[in-house]
């Protein structure tokens, strides 16, 4: 939902990255207000996962340009544990598995450090399961995932899920979901989407990293944007994505083709 | 270089010298010391020109006093549960005196003792290894115990040694069908040494579960022998945890005396600082049919030294054999030294034999993911490297396991 005057909770400004001596962003501008949903797409290897990882803080990303402010706070300043805390959430698109770790320690923990920094008491392990209970619904879970470890073993629909299960229980403001749709069939797609539009509200704001029009399907987007070579080079509303969808992404070659060479970065 | 040849000269005067404050060879031990000490006398120090002490070194003994140690009693563990005999051996008095013990559980008679004492060492070849002649020359105590055929019981055995040597010595014979649940734990209040020497003799379907909790201090140092022999159908699990010890060195022996048995091997060595922890595992399968599961573990910090070697003997006559071992090292610092070595010997053809060994670190992918749900860097690795650890923790029966706070192994690393 597009309100002109909905607080901005993330502005993202001429952010260039590289990771080891490759340049991988180089100037990305996106401005995400509240109650908005936004669709990132673009070919393999454009710097979607990039993007989003250094908006999470990966530490295997270096930024070398540019400016991120999460409602107005500057967000490249702080360490990654704190910018989950404060609202913001990773979906990844290849979910880590972590053996040895309880997923319903890890979901409480988790929930724990975020709630410490809204001034929301402690939950317990009792209250947890109440909570985490009632979430399980967002994303049809079945809780016998909640006493194995971490991903172990789930299959990539499954780690889907459970990222929108966290998701569901930190209550991020700003949501960044990296191709939670690869991997899935119909039916957990649906899920998916089901569970990604019922945390949708007008206080928080979703960023959607895809390559499918089918997703979209699901999720109606606000805005459409067109990531190539590490920027967005093309904005618009969904209509852009059923575009995409016609006509692929070969006209986007022509387009960088046709633009000024991007400089080369001086290391 | 100059170390490495005066550390074992060091180890020889100190032995010399430990050898000749030993009081009078007494008690019911006393042909056992004689010949420990007359052994001790003759046979080299351990040093790295021996294969199996190529990677560790002894020297912390030198260091320690020449005595035998007067342990405190209190081990500082929460009460026993209700109905768990528990048994503190001090090396000096009777671990039985005063204590009625629950049927189906009974000390051995002299004649018993002096046919099965010293048989489980012979058999899995070990009688005459240094740390246990060692323990020979001194022990004066044995917890000689029997379990009688088809009882089930627990027991736990408490040692908390201080300055000098503590000599532990235990025997148990399980009968057919018996089951013991065993939990030691092993502490260290002062700079010693703590001498274990344990056989166990497991007859035909008998159920023995050992789990030791070994937690000492930079300035202190356990070598310990716990030989198992196994009767067809049997099964034994030992599950050994030690931290914090200067030097730690276990050697388990297991002979499957007829194959057709169960073993199952579980370790954690967990080193800092400047500490050495090695285990030198050897299962033998002399018939048929055996299993092994072993899984060892360490956590290398600091400038910690972790050895584990890991033999496994399957002779002709051991056919259809399945044994598995695997090996996992989390290395924490890069000055810490590992030296992991499998050592098959597989004669038998129709046999499953898997191996593995793996070093890793904390993975980069999985400190960000926890990061990146909130988790502080700190807490996100603690959670790791308990991750790591409980695989083998939660193998540890009963009371071990509550006294093996994941929080008192890793307090420093
Ligand atoms: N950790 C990394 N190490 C080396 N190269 C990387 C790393 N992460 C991304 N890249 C490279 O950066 C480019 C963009 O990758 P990515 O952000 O994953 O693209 P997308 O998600 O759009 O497919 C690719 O060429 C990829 O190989
Ligand atoms: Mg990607």
């Amino acid at each position: 939902m597009i309100r002109p005057d909905a607080p901005v909770l993330l502005e993202i400004k001429d952010l260039h990255a590289r990771v080891e001596d490759k340049a991988i962003l180089k100037g990305v501008n996106l401005t995400v207000r509240a109650g908005e949903i936004h669709a990132v797409m673009g070919r393999n290897g454009s710097g979607k996962s990039t993007l989003s990882k250094v908006l999470a803080g990966h530490p295997a990303y270096t930024v070398t340009a540019g400016v991120v402010t999460y409602r107005g706070q500057d967000l490249l300043a702080l360490d990654p544990e704190l910018r989950a805390r404060i609202g913001v959430f990773l979906g990844f698109q290849y979910p880590v598995e972590i053996p040895g770790v309880s997923n319903l320690e890890f979901l409480r923990v988790a929930t724990n450090a975020r709630r410490a920094e809204q001034g929301a008491e402690e939950l317990d392990t009792f209250a947890f399961e109440d909570l985490v209970r009632e979430r399980l619904k967002v994303v049809q879970m079945d809780p016998a995932f909640l006493d194995r470890s971490v991903n172990e073993g789930f299959s990539g629909g499954e780690k889907k899920r459970n990222e929108i299960l966290q998701m569901a229980l930190l209550e991020p403001l700003v949501a960044i979901l990296d191709e939670t749709d690869s991997g899935l069939d119909i039916d957990a797609l649906r899920i998916v989407a089901g569970g990604v539009n019922q945390l949708a509200n007008a206080d928080n704001a979703t960023v959607l990293i895809t390559h499918y029009q089918r997703l979209l399907d699901a999720i109606t987007p606000d805005y459409v944007h067109v990531m190539a070579a590490g920027r967005i080079l093309r904005t618009g509303g969904k209509e852009l994505a059923l575009d995409l969808e016609e006509r692929g992404y070969d006209w986007v070659d022509q387009e960088l083709a046709a633009q000024a060479p991007v400089p080369l970065e001086v290391a | 270089m100059a170390a490495s040849l005066t550390a074992p000269m060091a180890l020889a005067d100190w032995t010399r010298q430990w050898l000749n404050g030993l009081p009078v060879a007494d008690g019911p031990l006393a042909a056992v010391q004689q010949r420990g000490r007359e052994a001790l006398a003759e046979l080299p120090v351990p040093s790295s020109r021996q294969e199996d002490w190529r990677f560790t070194d002894l020297g912390l003994l030198a260091g320690l006093d020449a005595t035998l140690a007067c342990s405190p009693s209190d081990a500082g563990l929460p009460p026993a549960a209700p109905g768990v005999l528990r048994l503190v051996l001090d090396g000096r008095s009777d671990p039985l005196a005063g204590v009625v013990l629950p049927a189906g559980l009974a000390p051995l008679s002299d004649s018993e003792l002096a046919q099965a004492l010293g048989h489980t060492l012979a058999a899995t070849a070990c009688e005459h290894h240094w740390p246990v002649e060692l323990n020979h020359a001194a022990a004066q105590q044995v917890l000689a115990l029997r379990v009688a055929s088809r009882s089930c019981l627990t027991l736990e055995l408490v040692s908390m040694q201080a300055a000098g040597l503590l000599p532990l010595r235990v025997l148990l014979v399980l009968e057919e069908k018996a089951e013991l649940e065993l939990c030691q734990f092993a502490g260290a209040g002062g700079a010693g040494l703590t001498s274990l020497v344990l056989e166990a003799h497991l007859g035909r379907g008998a159920r023995l579960t050992h789990g030791v909790v070994a937690l000492g201090r930079n300035d202190a140092a356990l070598l310990a022998h716990l030989a198992i022999e196994q009767e067809p159908e049997s099964s034994a699990t030992l599950a050994t945890v030690a931290a914090g010890w200067g030097l730690a060195r276990f050697e388990p022996r297991i002979r499957q005396v007829d194959g057709s048995a169960s073993t199952t091997l579980r370790g954690l060595q967990v080193v800092d600082h400047r500490q050495v922890a090695d285990t030198h595992s050897h299962i033998s399968f002399s018939g048929p049919e055996g299993q092994l599961d072993q899984l060892h573990k360490a956590v290398a910090a600091g400038q910690g030294r972790s050895v584990f070697n890991g033999a496994v003997r399957v002779p002709r006559e051991a056919q259809r054999t399945n044994a598995a071992q695997l090996s996992r090292t989390l290395l924490l610092s890069d000055r810490a030294r590992i030296d992991t070595k499998p050592e098959l010997e597989i004669v038998a053809d129709d046999v499953k034999c898997a191996h593995g060994a793996t070093v890793s670190c904390l993975q980069t992918d999985e400190l960000f993911y926890l990061q990146s749900r909130g988790i502080a860097a700190d807490q996100a690795s603690a959670l790791l490297k308990r991750a790591f650890c409980e695989e083998v923790l939660r193998d540890l029966p009963g009371a071990a396991r509550q006294w093996c706070r994941f929080e008192h192994l890793l307090a420093s690393v």
